[in-house]
């Protein structure tokens, strides 16, 4: 018997049609490295609103996810770093959004151990800081705080390279958060500049495992744009 | 004569053991790369999850999704690697990275470091500044010496929010090398030229 692979979409579009207002979202990328450009693009067109977004720096300078943050589609935001996204620096000082800064390795550590199963983790990271606030504080070798898992309802992220099963390989640096938040959410959306057939990608060569992968569609018309062009002459 | 930022990257480097492993923070230190010897068989990690970085591309090699941590375009050498945002911050908070050199607004007397934010006017985030701090078993701090208003960032205690207590271990200014003790700051060196008292430190902080 044949039946279709439930997994591949089309386009972005019909991939994110569940995606309601008020649900939490994860977008993979840093800065503009590896952002999944199409379902970026796809939100901008879509009626939805109060948006909790987990993207390392919710775009940067009018790109990424800055278009759906100017169009008031995010209420809160986590993050590690704002510096060169003007426009959620504003609207953050301004409190129109609400944002959670947190130190970027326990922000991927906060996805991996949703994805993983662990409910919480001490970290000496950020203890005696603004971000101990408020977080019990427990005495190991030294001081540690406990940080608690990042979930989502949905994951965007972009690979290089992925089979119909959703085994991905990424290339270079563009990998960052983006296994992690496949990991961390209810329902992960992968969109690839290659779409293959299982078996194209040698199992020794998968970065992750496409049992954390729900949908994933051949994507188009990427850009991959560079922030800062800085070359040997 | 105060150094240049060449000259306070070459002084850095004078720290750096052959084949260990170094983080480069955003701004400042990253001209570092540029100038530490090949012979010195140092890797170089930045946190967006590349170990082997060497330095600028060719025009012609340049690929966008081959970044440093200051999203600049970057090239890396042989055996190098690339991993995801977890485990390249296991590699920092793991305690597996040698040195990690960082810019910063203030450091003080007693080993704080503040670097992420100036409450009410200017928020950049802490990025992995303070993963970085907290796990790399030598956190060296490269920073002008003065502020705008010509004040020594170099004080008896940060006035700015933390980054991290009680973590750093150098300051490498245009003025020379800093070593905080707990109490004060030790001259380890001056710049050609500079005296104790150009040095503008609060006498209460300066040993």
């Amino acid at each position: 018997m044949n039946t279709k692979n439930p997994k591949v979409y089309t386009d972005a579009l019909s991939a994110l049609h569940d995606l309601k207002s008020g649900m939490t979202l994860m977008s993979g990328g840093f800065g503009l490295c590896g952002i999944a450009e199409n379902c970026i693009d796809a939100l901008t067109m879509m009626d939805v609103k109060d948006l909790t977004v987990i993207s390392n720096n919710i775009g940067n300078s009018g790109r990424g996810l800055v278009k759906i943050l100017i169009q008031d589609k995010i209420k809160k935001a986590y993050c590690s770093y704002v510096g060169g996204n003007p426009d959620l620096e504003v609207r953050m000082l301004s409190k129109q959004v609400e944002v959670e800064l947190v130190p970027q390795g326990t922000f991927s550590e906060r996805i991996r151990a949703a994805g993983m199963g662990i409910r919480a983790f001490y970290t000496p990271t950020g203890h005696g800081t603004l971000i101990a606030e408020g977080k019990e504080v427990k005495m190991f070798d030294r001081p540690c705080i406990l940080e608690t898992a990042l979930h989502a309802d949905f994951a965007i992220i972009k690979a290089q390279r992925g089979d119909t099963f959703g085994n991905l390989w990424f290339k270079e640096t563009a990998r960052n958060f983006s296994p992690l938040m496949a990991m961390a959410a209810k329902t992960t959306i992968v969109e690839v500049e290659e779409l293959v057939e299982v078996g194209e990608i040698d199992p020794h060569d998968i970065h992750l495992p496409g049992i954390f992968v729900q949908r994933i569609f051949q994507g188009k018309n990427y850009k991959n744009e560079i922030e800062f062009l800085v070359t040997e002459n | 004569m105060a150094w240049t930022n060449i000259e306070m990257a070459d002084e850095v480097i004078k720290f750096f053991k052959p084949y260990s492993s170094v983080n480069l923070g955003i701004g400042m230190p990253t001209v570092i790369a540029e100038r530490i010897p090949s012979d010195l068989n140092i890797m170089i990690h930045s946190e967006n999850g590349v170990m082997g970085v060497s330095g600028r591309p060719k025009k012609e090699n340049v690929s966008p999704t081959l970044i440093n941590a200051g999203k600049e375009t970057i090239a890396v050498k042989a055996g190098a690697s690339f991993f995801d945002s977890s485990l390249s911050f296991g590699m920092i908070r793991g305690g597996h990275i040698d040195y990690c050199v960082l810019g910063g607004m203030e450091v003080d007397a007693k080993r704080n470091l503040a670097n992420w934010m100036v409450p009410g006017k200017k928020v950049t985030g802490m990025g992995g500044a303070m993963d970085l701090v907290n796990g790399s078993k030598q956190v060296i701090i490269m920073m002008n010496h003065f502020s705008k208003d010509g004040v020594a960032k170099l004080l008896p205690l940060c006035k700015l929010p933390f980054t991290g207590l009680d973590v750093v271990d150098l300051v490498v200014t245009e003025m020379g090398i800093f070593k905080p003790n707990g109490k004060a700051f030790e001259i380890i060196k001056l710049a050609d030229g500079v005296e104790k008292e150009d040095l503008k430190i609060d006498p209460s902080a300066l040993f």
